[in-house]
């Protein structure tokens, strides 16, 4: 283990910013993808029993 | 009980078995990504070259390979659907799509964020990126193109051949630091050879690998349920399905 404190895992040996932006706009894209795949799902679930009630054919 | 290889080429079957996957995929995907990342910043050494910037790479380089891979697949199920005229396989690529999207752009993200620090640019024009970021917008533009046809049979069907096409990019990815005297490294990691990597970080990125791999099942299979709640609208059985659902 190369970390002696947290400011020091913080620092990245002075490449923070690189790695935490790298790893944080991963981390942000992946939560992203999440949420709008649970309201497109939320849209299609709506859409079906919209159309179910309004009694089309 | 006969099992039939195609059992689950029928929608209304796949959706329950879907269903049931998801959550264990979720489950391997978080367990694979701390294993991942516990190996890759509190057991992986520091580089002699790069210090801890290289630690970038743990996503990096899963994230470039699911985005090669998972183009390669969504272009084999939109041509199964094109020649066998299977609505699930062309629901199968719509749904890898938006996944293989997000990968390919974290992959060039990553990869600017790393390039600063030790080539001293953001971007260059050579042959990995500009083919890995050509692969970014065939993903869009397959997913604009799909979108943008009304029956969604032809859609399916223009979508396959975007998809099959734009296929022959992948190799030129893979193949870029070979062909071209590029700025990008060469391959360090071989399936025949010794890898030229330290075995901790290796193995952190393996880890992560199949964390992106199990990240990737699950979200895209439940958006093939989403799809397929979509496509399959008008059948009874999704009608009681979403019948039994709150709004």
């Amino acid at each position: 283990m190369q970390w002696t404190n947290a400011s020091e895992f913080f620092a990245m040996g002075g490449y923070g910013v690189y790695v935490w932006g790298a790893y944080g706009v991963t981390f942000i894209t992946l939560c992203l993808e999440v949420v709008v795949l649970r309201a497109s799902t939320r849209r299609a679930t709506k859409k079906v029993v919209l159309t179910q009630t309004g009694g089309s054919r | 009980m006969a099992f039939h290889l195609f059992t689950y080429a029928a929608p209304q079957r796949f959706y329950p078995l879907a269903g049931r996957l998801v959550p264990w995929f979720w489950a391997l995907a978080v367990a694979f990504t701390v294993a991942g990342l516990y190996v890759g910043f509190f057991v992986a050494p520091t580089d002699f070259q790069q210090g801890q910037s290289y630690r970038i790479i743990f996503i990096h380089v899963p994230a470039a390979w699911m985005s090669m891979f998972l183009y390669l697949i969504m272009a084999a199920w939109a041509a199964l659907g094109w020649i066998y005229g299977t609505r699930l396989s062309s629901l199968m690529a719509r749904s890898i799509a938006p996944t293989g999207a997000m990968f390919a752009f974290i992959a060039l993200w990553t990869g600017a964020l790393w390039g600063k620090p030790t080539w001293g640019t953001w971007w260059v024009w050579d042959a990995r990126l500009t083919s890995e970021l050509i692969l970014l917008f065939l993903y869009l533009g397959y997913i604009m193109l799909v979108a943008a046809i009304e029956d969604p049979v032809r859609a399916d069907k223009a979508g396959a051949l975007l998809a099959v096409v734009g296929a022959v990019n992948v190799p030129v990815i893979y193949f870029s630091v070979r062909w071209w005297n590029t700025l990008h490294q060469g391959a360090s990691v071989s399936m025949n050879g010794d890898s030229k990597m330290a075995s901790t970080m290796l193995l952190a990125m393996l880890l992560m690998a199949i964390a992106s791999w199990c990240y990737a099942i699950a979200t895209i299979l439940t958006r093939v349920r989403a799809q397929i709640v979509v496509r399959e609208g008008h059948t009874q059985w999704v009608r009681e399905l979403m019948g039994n659902k709150e709004l």
